[in-house]
């Protein structure tokens, strides 16, 4: 990873609401250009970084560095961010013209060039023909895409979104996380995405942030993180891992790279539990000692040329540089 | 019967008709009475049921009709300011300073205190305070402000605009809150974010928010004063007038066709001012 003086850089961030602690001394450097996504289950404090980021929550500790300056202090506007809210925080007494507008209205700017703006970012949203409703007459894809051109309009160096996906139905989150990163390619400004979705952090993300009870889990290019987890926080929450105890330690392997074989051929022995199809593949549950269960995905197709059933005895094998060690 | 109990629209009908009885019996009748007897023809010592004009021609050839209307429109225009100012801010502190639901209920329970009486008890408690010998003349004697106590403070328009005041900031506090508490708190820092400072938010998000809100206290508030007579009587010691007190004095004269007849105008004229104030704002999505 190069690092670029104009990076977003995270040093020793904590919040602290009274006695608890929401994030703690989290140091972490956003890619200058590059769509990050902090993800991690609700309470984790992805939503506090980004808004200590935004400026909407203060910094108890720790300082936010964008492009060398230290903007931990400075009010939302002045810090060169732009935040698109969770339900989007329309303003559902202005048009879409004016909520898209309306940042450079406070900034004092004449209606003509402010509208012309405005325009231009509709136009890059693709709903110029919408710019004289309410927030109201429009559908949530819509909704979003405005409040989108309404934190562009300020010509951030970082957008910041928190859950922007989750008020849409899983058809339409598709197609808008498709949008989102087509967008964040075209205007090569970096983005910092909040999810609890690992699969919208996998399909977004140049690079992934887990965080788990206040701290980084761990950090890396989306392929990274999912295909080597460090913890087994991280290996669950990702999924489509096994955690397996070893009499060398405890390690995650992929449920894909485990292949099924004759009893007493493989790595080790088991018994199956379960056999579920899930169209492309078949995922089989076996038990293994130490009352461990394991899941390996087989290609439909193979396993339908050798079926097992219930109770049956296999053996399980695997390439050993398959298996991660996990640190905690 | 089952059948006819077993009909959506019935049952429907049904279920309103308690409201809708006490609806026409206390109201729509009693309406309907003052506009009958508003024609009515009153001598000094009878009322002879009649359909004749002669109250209404009495009241707009009379110039004292104008002059009371235009006071009671100035009882209500100076007390909708007060209140509105008043109002707007206890709710503004309540709904966006006040952090805590616990002490957002607990201020809130405060400002209702006063209701814990009647309107004639407060009316009445500021007589003491504001009279020639009272406690603020003497507190203004005493840190030598005025030198002789001052006459404007009790039985004046001032008092009755006071007593006003107190009386009905109340009524502008809760609808104000009740949309304030709506308001996505998102949206404040959506604006923020935006660059906008507290002045802006205010004037950009929160007053248009707000809107429905004011206009539904200010229906409050008119119509009250407009209706007003009591507090018009004791605060300006019956040295001023308004529309109410034109109707209380025709009533104890038992001059009821005329009575009848200023209490439909009235009637008219606050109907009127509420039709004007709906033209501006779109209640509906509050209620």
């Amino acid at each position: 990873m190069t690092s670029s003086p104009d990076d977003l850089e995270l040093v020793s961030v904590t919040k602290r609401y009274g006695d608890t602690i929401a994030v703690d001394a989290v140091d972490h450097r956003f890619r200058v250009g590059a769509y990050t996504c902090l993800l991690g289950p609700s309470g984790c404090g992805k939503s506090s970084t980004l808004r200590m980021i935004a400026g909407h929550e203060t910094v108890t500790d720790g300082a936010v560095i964008l492009a060398g300056r230290d903007i931990s202090q400075l009010p939302p506007a002045k810090r060169g961010t732009a935040m698109m809210f969770q339900n989007y925080a329309l303003f559902p007494h202005l048009s879409v013209r004016d909520n898209v507008a309306f940042s450079l209205k406070m900034k004092g700017v004449e209606a003509k060039e402010r509208f012309a703006k405005a325009a231009e970012m509709l136009e890059l949203v693709d709903l110029t023909a919408l710019s004289d409703r309410l927030p109201d007459q429009l559908s949530g894809g819509q909704q979003q895409r405005v409040a989108l051109a309404r934190a562009l309009i300020t010509r951030p160096q970082v957008l910041l979104l928190d859950e922007p996906l989750s008020a849409l139905d899983p058809f339409l989150r598709i197609r808008m996380r498709a949008e989102l990163r087509k967008l964040q390619q075209e205007l090569g400004i970096s983005f910092v995405h909040v999810t609890h979705g690992q699969d919208e952090a996998l399909a977004l993300a140049d690079e992934i942030v887990v965080m788990n009870n206040a701290v980084i889990e761990q950090a890396g290019p989306a392929r990274e993180v999912f295909n080597a987890p460090k913890t087994e926080f991280v290996a669950r929450f990702m999924g489509g891992h096994n955690v397996v105890a070893l009499p060398e330690g405890r390690f995650a392997i992929r449920a894909d790279a485990i292949a099924l074989t004759k009893p007493e051929t493989g790595v080790m022995d088991a018994a199956i539990t379960g056999v579920e199809f899930q169209g492309m593949h078949v995922a089989i549950t076996s038990r293994i000692t130490g009352d461990q269960e394991v899941t390996s995905l087989i290609a439909d197709h193979l396993f339908y040329e050798n079926p097992r059933n219930l109770g049956e005895r296999i053996g399980l094998t695997w390439d050993a540089e398959k298996l991660h060690k996990l640190t905690a | 019967m089952l059948n006819f109990l077993k009909n959506r629209s019935a049952s429907g009908w049904l279920m309103v008709s308690p409201l809708a009885l006490v609806l026409v019996f206390f109201l729509v009748l009693p309406i309907i009475m003052i506009v009958v007897v508003s024609f009515w023809r009153a001598t000094e010592f009878s009322i002879i049921p009649a359909f004749e004009f002669d109250n209404y021609e009495f009241l707009f050839s009379s110039p004292v009709t104008y002059s009371v209307f235009l006071n009671t429109f100035k009882y209500a225009l100076i007390t909708w300011v007060f209140t509105l100012g008043i109002g707007f801010t206890v709710a503004y502190f309540l709904a966006f300073h006040v952090r805590t639901q616990t002490w957002q209920i607990a201020l809130f329970l405060l400002c209702t205190i006063p209701f814990w009486t009647s309107n004639i008890i407060r009316m009445i408690s500021w007589i003491p305070f504001l009279g020639r010998n009272g406690i603020a003349n003497s507190a203004l004697i005493s840190w030598g402000v005025v030198d002789e106590p001052l006459e404007w403070l009790l039985f004046s328009d001032f008092a009755v605009i006071l007593a006003l005041v107190h009386l009905y900031t109340l009524f502008m506090v809760v609808p104000i809150f009740n949309t304030m508490m709506r308001i996505d708190k998102s949206l404040i820092e959506a604006a923020r974010d935006a660059g906008a400072n507290g002045a802006q938010i205010l004037w950009n998000v929160i007053i248009p928010l707000t809107k429905p809100g004011i206009m539904i206290g200010t229906i409050f508030v008119v119509t009250l004063v407009m209706g007003d007579f009591i507090t018009v009587r004791f605060m300006s010691g019956s040295q001023s007038a308004n529309v109410g007190r034109l109707i209380s004095n025709d009533i104890a004269l038992l001059q009821y066709p005329s009575a009848a007849a200023t209490a439909v105008v009235l009637l008219l004229t606050v109907l009127i001012v509420i039709g004007i104030l709906l033209r501006f704002v779109n209640i509906r999505k509050e209620l």
